[in-house]
């Protein structure tokens, strides 16, 4: 009789226990949550109160009574953001799709043709992988101001129009297409180039969805190279631009201002990662680093 | 035959050239020209001059202070972040994968960070922190709560910037992180810890036991991306404390390295070449030692 009770309490406490650490568990997840989220609802607030109610806050409000679009107004008008939104959208586009050419050439060699030297040229292109960027950016640096190309879009598209990494990933893909279809494709008398466009590239859709947008992120959030090699106002991306506003644009202080452009500047990506969310998880756990 | 595999080779060369002519004109000729301009001693960049070769730039930049305070910054960024974000992964991502209500809201939320741009969002951490004239910030508002007084995180002490900037580092590497280790965490077979729970191994036992050793590789590849990653920190820092970094004493390798090509103490190729150097001998000396270390506590 006195087991069972002690079964009954033994029960018992795995059930509380159970119970502790998963109220431990949601507290930690939703805590993080809003460490997450917290910085966007921070600055989508502070874009809506107005210059004046801001600065005499010297206890920050959670909430504002009173929101205003005005800040949007003063980030268009006050500092070029407009100009450094079509820059970015003009650099974004045509690196990726310069880099999508490439790249598919390049995938659709390795993948389906047969050369003399392919192996030791797919080992080479391995092996450039593990190449740094810091390693080679200085010379570009110094290439692209030798040829006169700074403040230029060809200076800012060129050195970033391969990747290594993204050939890699499409030959993956391009290899899982059976070759009894190329054959067919053969016999019918369909040349490699028709092959390519007509089934290759429709068949791997999925995957250069996926690489489409992990370069369009990574362009619109590219910041290095483009300080280097911009100092006019007119070729400025949007990451510049941020920079710029923040060390001499809206008379230094109008923070309400600044966080409107820095909501204007994450929207879009805020909302293509809406759109394509399972897309852009699955992508990044397949190739993408970041930190 | 043989003029049709002729005619083929050149194909396949034909469709690798475009690939060809970028990678080496922009990838394979800097890596070498790199390794030669750190050599090159008084390089001027006006008029591409150089007095002679030898290791003048290296010895330069290692008694350089703002270098040796670049290497400093970076090394205690990437010793406080790595273990730490991949720590809280870890936590996160096993809270995660034991609840099933809201999980995908979550994972949703927790990957935002991944898609922002890093010196948008660095301006949104920097309000959070700074205290000014009219205003102590947010964040020393709860400091004050809790009864501490305000420290101003953006222009004050050194140990205060050093917390941000590792906060807003492991913030920004967080996603890819807790979506590596969740995807890891699902794809283990439950009938380990079936098998478990019929042994009645308690919840600890199971963790340490079967989550751990099953997830370790991902784990591993973290740790090794982690470290890559944390060597290259730049963008954050100057996110949170404007490019004049040195000033600040906020300055990372890589930061140094651009530095040194450009901005008001640029046009010294040499020096950055030689600073760049050093930093990848860094990296691949540390990814070594890490991966010696791999093999023999990560079960395959």
């Amino acid at each position: 009789m006195k087991s069972n009770t002690d079964y009954i309490r033994l029960e018992k406490n795995a059930r509380t226990r159970k119970k502790a650490v998963s109220a431990v568990t949601c507290v930690l997840l939703v805590f993080w949550a809003v460490v997450v989220l917290f910085p966007f609802y921070w600055m989508v607030l502070t874009s809506l109160k107005s210059y004046g109610a801001y600065n005499s806050e010297y206890i920050p409000k959670f909430f504002t009574l009173s929101p205003t679009l005005q800040n949007y107004a003063d980030a268009f008008t006050a500092v070029p953001l407009g100009k450094y939104f079509v820059n970015t959208i003009i650099f974004t586009v045509l690196t990726t799709a310069l880099m999508m050419v490439v790249i598919t050439l390049a995938a659709f060699a390795f993948a389906r043709l047969e050369f003399q030297g392919k192996h030791t040229a797919f080992l080479l292109f391995l092996s450039l992988m593990m190449i740094p960027n810091e390693l080679v950016v200085i010379t570009n640096f110094v290439t692209v101001t030798n040829l006169d190309m700074r403040n230029t879009f060809p200076g800012l598209i060129l050195p970033s129009v391969t990747s290594v990494f993204y050939i890699y990933l499409l030959k993956e893909n391009f290899e899982q297409i059976p070759d009894s279809l190329y054959y067919a494709a053969r016999v019918d008398g369909t040349g490699d180039w028709k092959y390519l466009w007509k089934v290759m590239i429709p068949m791997s859709r999925p995957t250069i969805i996926t690489i489409t947008i992990l370069k369009v992120i990574e362009c619109w959030n590219s910041y290095i190279w483009p300080r280097l090699i911009t100092d006019d106002e007119n070729y400025f991306l949007v990451s510049n631009g941020i920079q710029e506003i923040r060390e001499n644009g809206f008379g230094r202080e109008n923070i309400p201002a600044m966080m409107a452009a820095v909501v204007v500047v994450s929207v879009p990506l805020v909302v293509l990662f809406l759109i394509f969310r399972k897309k852009i998880m699955s992508g990044v756990s397949r190739g993408g680093t970041k930190g | 035959m043989k003029k049709k595999l002729r005619e083929s080779s050149l194909k396949g060369w034909l469709y690798l050239l475009p690939a060809i002519l970028f990678l080496g004109f922009f990838m394979v000729y800097p890596l070498i020209d790199v390794f030669i301009y750190s050599f090159e001693e008084g390089y001027n960049f006006a008029s591409q001059t150089y007095f002679g070769t030898g290791i003048y730039n290296y010895s330069y930049i290692l008694h350089d202070p703002y270098f040796l305070q670049a290497v400093k910054n970076t090394f205690i960024l990437v010793a406080v972040t790595v273990p730490l974000s991949t720590g809280i992964a870890l936590l996160i991502s096993v809270g995660l994968n034991s609840i099933t209500a809201l999980r995908n809201f979550l994972q949703t939320i927790y990957f935002l960070p991944y898609v922002t741009n890093t010196l948008a969002v660095g301006l949104v951490f920097m309000i959070l922190f700074k205290k000014t004239a009219y205003s102590d910030g947010l964040i020393n508002l709860l400091i004050n709560w809790f009864g501490g007084s305000s420290v101003d995180f953006i222009e004050g002490p050194y140990w205060a910037k050093m917390f941000v900037l590792c906060f807003y580092t492991i913030w920004i590497v967080m996603p890819f992180k807790i979506l590596i280790l969740t995807s890891a965490l699902s794809s283990i077979n439950q009938d380990y810890y079936n098998a478990a729970r019929v042994d009645g191994t308690s919840q600890f036992r199971i963790f340490r036991k079967i989550t751990l050793p099953m997830i370790s590789p991902m784990i591993f590849y973290l740790v090794i991306t982690g470290f890559i990653g944390a060597f290259k920190a730049y963008s954050d820092a100057v996110a949170l404390f404007g490019t004049d970094l040195n000033a600040a004493k906020m300055n990372t390798i890589v930061g140094y390295v651009y530095d040194m090509l450009y901005g008001d103490s640029g046009g010294y190729p040499s020096y950055a070449s030689a600073a760049a150097v050093i930093l990848f001998a860094i990296v691949l000396t540390i990814t070594c030692i890490n991966l010696l270390i791999g093999k023999k506590k990560v079960h395959y």
